[in-house]
């Protein structure tokens, strides 16, 4: 008889231990991945937290010679540096000055300018006037900065901590939820740059890209599964649509920049050039996630059409269409999000311009959401990385949004045969 | 596929059948068929589309990098060892157009590419594993989905999470132990772009172990093997041509990504297979070159085309692979 137990590769502890071991690698495998997930979560969610909140200071500005016929020509950025210095008179050197300004952001002036227009009372009249402050004070007020630091190495000095300090004890320096983030396009200076230019852009581009990709998409998957007659050519269509699934969509922008830039001469940088690139990128997945749908329709109900005198064309557009449709949208919303989040193509075709203002049509130049994300990372300032974290969150919310829209739809329109 | 050929036939024929006159006209048709046949021509126009990209794709890149080669001959470009493309600032200036070698990029490309498959296939494939074999249906129903909002996530997010909390992560580490690691490593963006690409392996494997048929398990527990060792004697080998497509898809989707490269990678063109150093990449290189200012005509804009197609040729090489290998292995269980 042969004992097991004394061969090595028979010792049963041996083989318990080894399938625990096993077990445990795939464990630990899960563990890594979803960790990594967590710990991005988490310091992206960590650093978009200062972003929610932006620093104001009060500035007391003389709008009494500001003429109201001719607010256009008014210099309010001067008002606003002059209502400084009157609150520190004793400030008198050139580059003392010139740090005082610094409290406020360099478009402190524009925006008393707009908050003079709304409210025209303002006129005529000194006032305390709430403006956003400037990064290196919101970074200082927040407690961001290392005041331990010897002074020639911080960004702030000691003569504009005591001016803060004391616009503080005079309670002339608030935060407030930061709605800017939402409601202003891009700007060099963090303190005032906001998504909504990008966003605007990215709803362009992406309504370009469904206008195009989803009506050829669904044409395609329909007669791939319902009319193409079994040959090579069905064959190679087929082959190539799998190819074009898989290829690199940094290629997609070099066509779109030769193609559409280079020959047709479209608009650089616009969201219809932008979308039509995203929709080359998309239409594959639209058609496979179309076929799938449409080859899930039993067909039992195309043959009950055929064979109460439908011709094929009706008993397709007729019966296997609405039955196949949720399918169809669900994998286009799904494409789209892939769209929403794509980079690369867009950087090609110049969609990484600096947009202040909001785009109106699809021929201005605009910039995408995941591209103002590329742009402000690249940015040295501290405060544009809480930007991008929080640019970052808001593209996730509009995944997440896309995708449980998808989910929903399936759920809610799908029949089971 | 279901052919369904347009024909005149009975099933095209209303039956007109109301009470007060019976009779069937057998030559009333309920709608002419010129209007079925300029549907299916619309429909079959859309399908082509895909062939007119795919020609669009060709076309472009190829009369791109046709004119680039004009300029610099195809030998330089293919085994150059020095990238540095430049514009000229004066036209009779020495080395006025730059040198444009593509191994440093060829050899980048595939260093991170390296790293990234290092670390994706292993998680991939162990989390593959795991959810196919072991994991209880509840289990599964929760972290199949948690595993692909990685795949969902951008890649810009992980190019911005690589460049400003791996790098730095990775740089401090390494210097605990007196190792001098580049800010740019090949390391960090591929150990991030590895991340990435699991989800890719893992549900692609987790398709093949679940078509390899239930007889082969039965048979090797039937032999007294414990269900590890049936995982690594019957099942891998048996799903080993269809993972081996899986990781070369990956590979392919390694070679081609762009955001986390850009980002994290930088772009010296250092000829190195030190993972510690910063390398660049084809991807990077297009990048680089086609935003910010250009002239249509010279070498470096050229050149970016003539590295598209390179990139194109290798991602497509790499799917046709993966596509015959994993065809092949369907045909052997069907």
């Amino acid at each position: 008889m042969i004992d097991f137990s004394k061969h090595a590769g028979f010792d049963l502890s041996v083989r318990t231990r080894a399938e625990k071991r096993f077990q445990w690698t795939g464990r630990l495998a899960i563990l890594l991945s979803l960790a990594f997930l967590g710990w991005m979560m988490v310091t992206i969610i960590w650093g978009a937290i200062g972003a929610t909140q932006s620093v104001q200071i009060a500035v007391s500005v003389d709008l009494s010679r500001v003429d109201g016929q001719a607010i256009e020509n008014t210099r309010f950025g001067s008002i606003v540096k002059t209502g400084l210095r009157s609150q520190f008179p004793e400030v008198s050197k050139r580059a003392d000055k010139k740090k005082l300004y610094n409290l406020v952001s360099p478009e402190g002036g524009f925006e008393l300018a707009r908050q003079v227009q709304k409210n025209p009372d303002l006129l005529g009249e000194t006032a305390l006037i709430w403006l956003t402050a400037s990064d290196d004070l919101s970074q200082y007020y927040r407690g961001q900065m290392d005041v331990d630091l010897p002074e020639d190495q911080r960004q702030v000095s000691d003569l504009e901590i005591a001016w803060i300090t004391d616009l503080a004890d005079r309670g002339q320096i608030r935060t407030k939820a930061n709605w800017g983030f939402f409601t202003n396009g891009d700007s060099r200076e963090p303190e005032i740059a906001g998504i909504l230019a990008a966003l605007v852009g990215s709803a362009l581009s992406l309504a370009v890209c469904f206008a195009l990709s989803f009506p050829i998409g669904i044409a395609a998957a329909t007669y791939l599964e319902e009319f193409a007659p079994l040959n090579r050519i069905s064959d190679i269509v087929e082959v190539n649509i799998n190819n074009l699934a898989a290829v690199p969509s940094i290629v997609f922008g070099l066509l779109g920049l030769s193609i559409f830039l280079g020959y047709f001469g479209l608009p650089r940088s616009s969201p219809l050039v932008g979308g039509m690139v995203l929709s080359l990128m998309t239409l594959p997945t639209i058609i496979i996630a179309s076929r799938a749908s449409l080859k899930s329709v039993p067909p039992s109900i195309k043959e009950a059409a055929l064979a109460l005198g439908a011709t094929p064309v009706q008993a397709v557009f007729h019966h296997v269409f609405p039955v196949a449709l949720p399918g169809m949208l669900t994998g286009a919303i799904i494409g789209m999000a892939r769209a929403l989040g794509d980079t690369a193509p867009l950087l090609m075709i110049g969609m990484v311009a600096f947009i202040v203002d909001i785009p109106k049509s699809i021929l201005e130049p605009a910039t995408a959401l995941p591209v103002q994300i590329f742009l402000w990372a690249d940015s040295p300032e501290r405060a544009f990385s809480e930007k991008t974290s929080a640019a970052i969150l808001a593209l996730l919310f509009f995944l997440v949004a896309m995708n449980l829209v998808a989910i929903l739809l399936r759920r809610k329109l799908e029949q089971r045969f | 596929m279901n052919p369904a050929p347009i024909s005149r036939g009975i099933g095209h024929v209303m039956a007109n059948t109301t009470l007060t006159d019976n009779k069937i006209d057998l030559h009333h048709i309920a709608r002419p068929l010129w209007i079925d046949r300029l549907i299916v021509g619309v429909l079959a126009f859309s399908a082509g589309v895909a062939i007119i990209v795919t020609f669009g794709i060709v076309l472009s890149l190829v009369s791109e990098t046709i004119l680039f080669l004009n300029k610099v001959p195809l030998s330089e470009f293919l085994f150059g060892l020095d990238w540095s493309p430049q514009t000229a600032i004066r036209a009779d200036q020495v080395g006025a157009e730059g040198s444009f070698g593509a191994i440093p990029l060829i050899n980048g490309t595939l260093l991170i590419s390296a790293i990234a498959m290092l670390v994706a296939t292993p998680l991939g494939l162990a989390s593959a594993v795991y959810l196919s074999e072991y994991a209880s249906n509840r289990a599964r129903d929760w972290i199949k989905p948690s595993l692909e909002i990685l795949a969902g996530i951008p890649t810009v997010v992980y190019g911005f999470f690589a460049a400003l909390t791996v790098a730095p992560f990775i740089r401090m580490t390494g210097g605990q132990f007196g190792l001098e690691i580049a800010s740019e490593s090949a390391l960090a963006a591929g150990v991030v772009m590895g991340i990435m690409i699991v989800p890719l392996i893992s549900s692609l494997s987790d398709d093949v172990i679940n078509a390899v048929p239930q007889s082969l398990r039965d048979a090797s527990f039937g032999l007294g093997a414990t269900q590890s060792e049936t995982v690594r004697k019957i099942i891998l080998p048996a799903a080993l041509p269809g993972i081996s497509g899986a990781l070369l898809l990956a590979t392919s989707r390694a070679i081609g990504e762009t955001m986390i490269v850009v980002m994290a990678a930088g772009l010296a063109a250092n000829l190195t297979l030190n993972p510690l150093q910063a390398v660049t990449t084809v991807t990077a290189q297009i990048v680089a070159l086609l935003t910010g200012d250009q002239e249509f005509d010279s070498a470096k804009t050229l050149s970016a085309f003539a590295l598209g197609l390179l990139l194109f040729i290798l991602t497509l090489c790499l799917n046709v692979a993966a596509q015959i290998i994993v065809r092949k292995y369907r045909e052997h269980y069907d």
